[in-house]
């Protein structure tokens, strides 16, 4: 397995006062899943992108190889022609159309412009066994679940006559059971002679499938490691990707949990928003005490994200009944704007949809939540805005030029910071955190902990909820289990384990 | 330098608006021998135009909230036909009939926001029927007919002009008119050096010494000659002072309070805004019952400038105001845009429409240009933000 499939070699690319890439090396052999790690903004995308023929021939510097002919990619469909197919971070799937439909999309089995259904449904369903999915291939893909889109992505790829699968952050969306579905499968193709890319920040996962390991830094190349060259180790590869030691993955925090309870949910029930028969959370009762870090562990569906907007001003669901206490006292959540009155803040797990402006500049999505600090009769005093802002921007260590820079253009973790910052501005008791470091690179993730930490040193009490279990386990004093929209369990910080949460996440209590 | 080229590429959109703006007016002061200028035609340029301004500022806040009002243009001849209705039919007080047609236009906006905002039909659908409907109804409250004349002092809000309070009747300049320009120079001095002390005392950047005193010298110099201009020929219309007001009121709550930056985080990303308390529907409604206040203002300008209600007035409004809030910088995917901005594209849209006009170009080809012309700005905008 000497051979090369894919050689990029010294591959330098720059953008208007950026350079995104500089003298980048990269070799695949032919039948490997070769992983692709590194920061966010390190590059990874923007190599790929450089591959794909995203970025035209001409744009960068330096060569690619693939099956020892050279690359002049203008356009993604020269690429695809050599089989090279690229699965990007954000499906791209169109909800009303059906599986089959997107699967041959720009690629439809037709004669003269006449579409052959028949042969379409035949091949998707040959495609979809590949996969493994039992569907019908005119299922909406709307009515599908995210795991099972990711698998329809792939199947299209397939479609494609793909040689080399590059995969953007494939498991990123999905829940710990479709992640390890989804990597099943790679490991399936490989053995049938597929050569894979993939890019991911799960380090567990890579290093689970991957025959080859390369680390990007600041638009270069690190290392690359082969696993037949022996062990490679999760710390080496995060020292390699951050540039320094992370020894542990956790900051400290010094426990300042006092006895009263600040914020308390009882008897919550709610019904989903259109089908109103359905219950999506159950009697659900959970307190958090002054300074204390809770966390809600579930799978996906299990109603975390549901009960967290419910409880922050009714921004979810219906036929809402239960009881919201702060500090003992009964309090009524009719908006948004009451649940931050009363000092709660949610960060949605959604940044991008839910959390930010992005069009908008770093500083009015600072102050959005909490204008009236700033105003005087309606009216913003902008200077006093403008030092809030940058405080704020210093405090967190918000990585942007200067305060007016669009949300757009930061890196995920700095925008999740920016969320944070928004929060943090309102001055809030209790901060519901959804999420919190998804798709956010290692070195930013530590960081955003030891901000949480912070906060809860400060006396603050944080809801932390979250699909990786490590981070609850290495965070919470105390975490709550969710299956099927009821609480399942409340385990102290000493009794957690993966083991433990998982059988609780997935204990069936309707039977 | 370094400081004007970071300005300059910062602001090139604001700016390219104002520099297209600048080179069609050049270009018809050539084309039209001179005409275009003389203080007669700048006055009409502002009277012909002040209907679409008030409009475009209306639209401008509909589109940054992200949706679309295409019954502007029926509201506003609704709104003028019971003007119509008020004020020479039943013969009720000037100020009386003004004030319930502006109470009408908020009815109208709060019906057409409650549709949008509340019950979720697209502003594309609620608009077009109402549209329909109003265009309907000043068929109905007009019975087809035309109502005129009105009364003097209906008409005087669109047609007169500030009477000379320093009494020079006869002569050459209005001197009230060339006083309201020095007094504008030196609030516009004081306000700007007031704004300096506050960036200076927060330690922000502040322009350097030098080009402070040219950036107030350019602006005092094209206070004084726009006065001058207007002093020339019969002074300042009274419809100059409402706009005056309009802007300068919408920029500053667009800009410095809290209502704008909601209609802004609205239109950016009305679920981000929503969970972060702005009250998203509240907004939208408001916007919508705003613009409905706005139409009929512009309805009974416009009907007091025609002196008459007739059943085809405000045609093809909706499309002034979209075009000119586009040409100046909105977009539809909400959350961008300026009030100025909306002024500057009705002003591009104004000074082609009488450029042409005084050439002599018939109303045919003017239409086309015009198209051309909106197309050309997007396109430019677009090419622009692609680099």
């Amino acid at each position: 397995m000497n051979e090369t499939i894919l050689e990029m070699k010294e591959i330098t690319k720059t953008f208007p006062g950026v350079t995104a890439l500089s003298d980048v090396n990269l070799i695949v052999r032919p039948g490997e899943i070769h992983a692709l790690i590194g920061e966010n903004g390190a590059g990874k995308s923007t190599l790929m992108k450089v591959l794909s023929g995203v970025h035209p021939y001409g744009t960068y510097e330096g060569d690619i190889t693939f099956e020892e002919k050279a690359c002049q990619f203008k356009n993604i469909n020269e690429s695809e022609e050599r089989g090279i197919v690229i699965i990007h971070q954000e499906l791209a799937l169109i909800p009303e159309l059906s599986i089959a439909e997107n699967i041959f999309l720009g690629n439809e089995q037709a004669k003269k412009g006449v579409i052959n259904w028949n042969e379409t449904i035949i091949e998707t369903r040959q495609l979809l066994k590949k996969v493994g999915l039992k569907l019908d291939p005119q299922e909406k893909i709307k009515n599908i679940g995210v795991g099972q889109q990711q698998l329809v992505e792939i199947a299209k790829a397939l479609s494609k006559k793909v040689k080399l699968l590059i995969l953007d952050e494939p498991t990123a969306a999905l829940n710990e059971e479709d992640s390890e579905n989804l990597l099943e499968l790679l490991l399936e193709f490989k053995e049938q002679g597929m050569t894979s890319i993939m890019i991911s920040h799960k380090l567990k996962e890579l290093l689970k499938v991957s025959n080859s390991i390369t680390v990007l830094r600041d638009g270069q190349t690190i290392q690359t490691y082969h696993a037949k060259d022996g062990e490679i180790t999760e710390s080496q590869i995060i020292k390699d990707m951050v540039g320094r030691d992370l020894s542990n993955l956790f900051p400290e925090r010094n426990h300042n949990v006092k006895d009263n309870i600040v914020f308390e949910i009882k008897n919550w029930s709610a019904y989903h928003p259109i089908n109103s028969e359905r219950q999506i959370l159950h009697d659900i009762n959970v307190h958090v005490k002054q300074g204390e870090i809770i966390g809600i562990a579930g799978l996906m569906g299990a109603g975390r994200t549901e009960l967290a907007m419910s409880v922050f001003g009714k921004s979810y669901g219906r036929r809402i009944t239960g009881q919201l206490f702060r500090n003992g006292k009964e309090v009524f959540f009719k908006s948004v704007d009451d649940a931050i009155k009363n000092g709660v803040a949610y960060v949605s797990e959604d940044r991008k949809e839910y959390g930010l402006i992005l069009i908008d500049s770093v500083k009015n999505n600072l102050t959005l939540a909490n204008l009236d600090r700033l105003a005087n009769k309606n009216v913003i005093d902008s200077s006093e805005e403008v030092v809030e802002a940058e405080s704020i921007k210093s405090k967190i260590n918000i990585k942007a030029p200067t305060i007016h820079q669009k949300t757009l253009n930061l890196s995920g973790g700095n925008q999740q910071k920016v969320v944070l910052g928004k929060w943090i501005f309102t001055d809030p008791d209790v901060l519901i955190l959804d999420e919190p470091t998804r798709g956010i690179d290692v070195g930013a993730k530590f960081e955003i902990y030891k901000l949480i930490n912070e906060l809860a040193e400060q006396g603050k009490s944080i809801i932390m909820i979250s699909s990786e279990l490590p981070e609850l386990i290495g965070m919470c004093d105390r975490i709550y289990t969710l299956n099927e929209g009821k609480i399942t369990g409340d385990i102290d910080k000493n009794e957690a384990n993966q083991e433990t949460l998982m059988t609780y996440m997935t204990h069936s209590w309707r039977s | 330098m370094e400081g004007i080229k970071q300005l300059l590429s910062s602001n090139i959109r604001k700016f390219g608006m104002i520099i297209a703006l600048v080179g069609i007016v050049l270009l018809f002061q050539v084309l039209t021998n001179g005409i275009l200028l003389k203080p007669l035609n700048v006055t009409n340029i502002i009277m012909q135009n002040s209907y679409i301004i008030v409009l475009s500022i209306g639209m401008m806040l509909v589109i940054i909230t992200g949706e679309i009002d295409l019954s502007v243009g029926s509201v506003a001849a609704f709104v003028g036909a019971v003007a119509g209705v008020l004020l020479v039919s039943w013969e009720l007080p000037v100020i009386v009939g003004i004030l319930l047609c502006l109470v009408l236009g908020a009815i109208i906006g709060a019906w057409q926001g409650f549709w949008i905002a509340f019950v979720n039909i697209p502003a594309f659908i609620v608009t077009l029927a109402g549209m329909l409907i109003f265009r309907g109804l000043t068929l109905v409250v007009l019975d087809g007919k035309t109502i005129a004349p009105f009364p003097d002092g209906f008409r005087s809000l669109s047609s007169s002009f500030v009477p000379d309070l320093f009494g020079g009747s006869g002569g050459e300049l209005q001197l009230f008119t060339i006083v309201i320009g020095i007094a504008l120079s030196i609030v516009y001095v004081l306000s700007e050096i007031k704004l300096r002390r506050t960036d200076t005392k927060y330690e922000f950047k502040t322009l350097s010494y030098p080009l402070f005193i040219i950036k107030l010298i350019l602006f005092i110099a094209l206070i004084n000659v726009f006065t001058y201009v207007l002093a020339s020929y019969e002074g300042i219309p009274y419809v100059l002072i409402v706009l005056a007001v309009l802007i300068t009121g919408y920029t500053f709550v667009m800009n410095k309070t809290v209502i704008g930056r909601h209609i802004y985080a609205v239109g950016g990303n009305a679920n981000a805004a929503q969970l972060s308390g702005v009250k998203t529907k509240k907004m939208k409604f408001w916007v919508f019952v705003n613009m409905g206040v706005l139409s009929a203002l512009c309805g009974i300008i416009f009907a007091g400038r025609l002196n008459a209600a007739t059943p085809q007035a405000g045609n093809l409004f909706e499309l002034d105001a979209i075009a000119a809030a586009v040409i100046g910088g909105a977009s539809f995917t909400g959350g961008v845009g300026t009030v100025f901005g909306a002024v500057i594209g009705a002003l591009v849209m104004g000074v082609l429409n009488n450029g042409m006009s005084l050439m002599g170009i018939g109303i045919d080809w003017q239409q086309a240009i015009k198209g051309l012309v909106l197309l050309a700005a997007v396109a430019f905008d677009v090419l622009n933000k692609n680099k």
